[in-house]
């Protein structure tokens, strides 16, 4: 770590000397960024002060959009509906974040260090990765029949005389959204955990056992630590994917569950572009500040 | 495009065309010719290549034995681009050289002609243009007016000029789409699981279907179907259902909300598909639908009714469009298309699923009798009736949900629509799907 230190401290003294060639060897990296990344950005941004009518956007400088978006947010009496669909995105972020992290934590763990050989944890991994050789949309649907009235776990739950009638809350509901949020994004978090788990020196964790620390001290104070860069960037992956999803929300919410990026989605539709890239631009400043915040906690460039 | 309307080269005003639809600048332009050239493709032989026509519109219209029958009759090529109704309007609109051909809704054209992106289509090129049923031309189903509350067809079907932004109040030469397929659409319901008769539009926020009721996440056409229950439930009485005010846009989507915080609704949907699944697996028994969803059920061997109300039908139709930019043989290849689509044979196929042709004379000719009595007539079917695919849709002796052609027809009491306040309705459909 310390020799990577000093790298970077070198490097940055050189580019003060007058070295640029490290610029020019990015600069095609930079052209790429800056043309299909940075100029569409701004172009979002411009287009969020436009005006529009049903079928044209109008170039305008107007906080028009701004403003309708928090139509209303000022009543006290009854949240509006984009404080609402916030809030219901934020709770589906915390719970599927949680569960994630500590299902891709436990799972990463298991096949760092309690798998001896290096070939069934390879088998093991592979394993995890299999159902992501069928497109995430598959996944998702194919809890439907299984949760639905009808479904098999009804089904099931009815015939062993556990329940009456069809359980209703487990399809189109919170519960059926969290639940396929969790079966599709876990792996963003094994992958990650997995990598720094098996980086961290074995020789360590002995020298735990021999200074007396219990297994759970052991996992607290050496591998949670060590770990922690792949536990940033598996929630970095996981929160933002959450946080723009309308596709998981509308399948298993049976379309009955708001989040902000349906409700862009809706927008682009209505070809209401000024206020669909309003609503963009809030959204993704919302998921900067908390990406920033997870990056406070770990230096993720040193780290890597 | 007035600078490549000559159709003294066909060849290369296509290529031109091609590289206008990239963009309008002239340096594309260029580019686009000079990568013809490049390419060493010689206007000789570019003539005698196929024609191929990018068909863009929704699924349920998009039948893949219509494109093969018609490459068997005149070798020019389908290709079917399949999108969501709201989409068709959103490429309509931005994306106006992705396609050859448009199939839209009537409703969405308040959206598409003021672009100036449609070409008006001369109805001296179309064989049976005066054969368009009246219903198009005038509102009118066996001499009779239906309702017009919406976006009505004849309020919308004509346009001023080839290049016009605006729609005629009379009759003239252009029409904006030729109709394709239409119908009158109510709810869907599972008469085994409901076990009584449902006769109005009510029925849908009918709290005994609690948890069991879903209506189309569409807002054009989801506000019309909550606007019919509202009127039936005796809330209120909308002057026009099509173009609602602000305070009524509030009161309907006010009533939506209160339904589904009740828990009414199972789910929404967007999609054809969506709604067949809902209805075939039980989730959902009395729900917004349209006739070939009813139809799909049915062929799966589940009881599912297209059920008349008293209140009448929310109707709606679709029509074939040009783009404004499109010219030489691709145009000649579409107006042959449009032709061949009013011919017949496409009319019977379509009336076979449960539809209605804009020709009704030539859709007869392609069915036989017994076909023609079930479907259009109302009457009891003699023989089992079957889909174009083969699959029994009626048994001998069953007769059509609705009866007759005048019947259903008949029967609209408003059309899918697009309103002033329409920004100001979808906000709010927003609002209820948040809710």
């Amino acid at each position: 770590m310390n020799t990577s230190i000093q790298s970077a401290g070198q490097a940055q003294s050189d580019l003060s000397k007058g070295q640029v060639s490290p610029f020019w060897q990015i600069t095609p990296f930079n052209c790429v960024f800056i043309l299909f990344f940075i100029v569409p950005l701004l172009l979002i941004l411009m287009v969020s002060f436009w005006d529009f009518n049903e079928y044209e956007i109008l170039p305008d400088f107007t906080f028009k959009n701004y403003l309708s978006i928090f139509d209303g947010c000022l009543n006290t009496q009854e949240m509006c509906v984009t404080l609402k669909t916030y809030l219901s995105t934020f709770k589906f972020c915390f719970t599927v974040w949680l569960s994630t992290l500590l299902i891709g934590f436990t799972l990463a763990y298991y096949l760092a260090f309690h798998i001896q050989s290096a070939v069934v944890q390879t088998a093991l991994f592979a394993i995890c990765t299999i159902p992501f050789w069928t497109s995430n949309v598959i996944r998702m649907i194919s809890w439907i029949p299984l949760l639905g009235r009808n479904g098999l776990v009804n089904k099931a739950l009815i015939e062993s005389g556990l329940v009456q009638a069809p359980v209703e809350w487990l399809l189109f509901s919170n519960f059926s959204v969290i639940l396929a949020f969790i079966h599709l994004y876990t792996m963003f978090m094994i992958v990650p955990i997995f990598n720094s788990m098996m980086r961290i020196d074995k020789s360590l964790i002995e020298a735990a056992s021999d200074s007396g620390a219990s297994k759970w001290q052991t996992i607290w104070n050496v591998i949670v630590p060590l770990s922690k860069t792949g536990i940033i960037i598996g929630s970095i992956f996981v929160i933002t994917i959450v946080m723009g999803d309308f596709v998981t929300v509308g399948v298993m919410g049976g379309q009955q569950i708001a989040s902000i990026g349906k409700i862009i989605q809706v927008e682009t539709s209505y070809l209401q572009f000024p206020l669909a890239a309003a609503n963009a631009v809030i959204l993704l400043s919302i998921v900067l500040m908390m990406i920033w915040a997870l990056t406070r906690m770990v230096d993720i460039r040193k780290e890597l | 495009m007035s600078d490549s309307s000559s159709t003294k080269k066909n060849v290369l005003t296509d290529a031109l065309d091609l590289a206008n639809a990239a963009s309008m600048q002239r340096r594309t332009l260029l580019k686009g010719s000079a990568g013809v050239l490049a390419t060493g493709m010689f206007p000789a032989i570019h003539a005698q290549e196929k024609i191929v026509l990018r068909y863009l519109g929704t699924a349920v219209n998009q039948d893949k034995a219509i494109g093969d029958k018609f490459k068997a009759d005149t070798g020019i090529e389908i290709q079917y681009v399949a999108v969501t109704t709201d989409d068709v309007t959103k490429r309509a609109v931005t994306a106006p050289n992705s396609f050859d051909l448009i199939d839209t809704e009537y409703f969405s054209l308040k959206k598409i002609v003021p672009t100036g992106n449609l070409k008006g289509i001369d109805t001296k090129k179309i064989k049976n243009a005066d054969k368009i049923t009246t219903l198009f031309t005038e509102g009118k189903v066996g001499g009779k007016t239906v309702g017009e509350q919406g976006t009505a067809p004849k309020k919308v079907i004509f346009l001023e000029g080839e290049k016009s932004k605006a729609f005629a109040k009379s009759p003239t030469q252009f029409m904006s789409l030729i109709p394709t397929v239409y119908n009158a659409d109510t709810l869907g319901i599972r008469p085994d699981l409901i076990k009584r008769p449902i006769t109005s539009w009510a029925e849908l926020l009918n709290p005994e279907f609690k948890g069991k009721a879903a209506i189309l996440n569409i807002p054009s056409i989801g506000i019309m179907d909550a606007a019919m229950v509202v009127e039936a439930m005796g809330i209120y009485k909308y002057p026009d259902k099509g173009n609602m005010t602000k305070k009524e846009i509030d009161l309907t989507i006010k009533t939506l909300i209160d339904a589904k915080k009740a828990g009414q609704f199972r789910s929404l949907w967007k999609d054809f598909n969506e709604s067949v699944n809902l209805m075939a697996s039980g989730e959902v028994v009395i729900q917004s639908m349209w006739s070939p969803a009813v139809t799909a059920v049915r062929s799966k061997g589940i009881d599912c009714v297209f059920q008349p109300l008293k209140e009448g039908y929310r109707a709606w139709a679709a029509g074939f469009g040009l783009p404004a930019t499109l010219s030489g043989r691709k145009l000649d290849g579409a107006y042959e298309f449009i032709n061949w689509f009013l011919d017949g044979w496409a009319g019977a196929y379509l009336n076979r699923q449960g539809y209605y042709s804009a020709v009704l004379d030539t859709a007869k000719s392609k069915m036989e009798s017994y076909e023609w009595a079930y479907w259009m007539e109302g009457k009891a079917a003699t023989k089992d009736i079957l889909s174009p695919h083969g699959d029994v849709l009626a048994k001998t002796g069953s007769v059509r949900d609705g009866g007759s052609y005048e019947n259903r027809m008949g029967g609209i009491a408003c059309w899918n629509a697009v309103m002033d306040e329409n920004n100001y309705m979808v906000q709010k459909w927003n609002e209820f799907v948040a809710a």
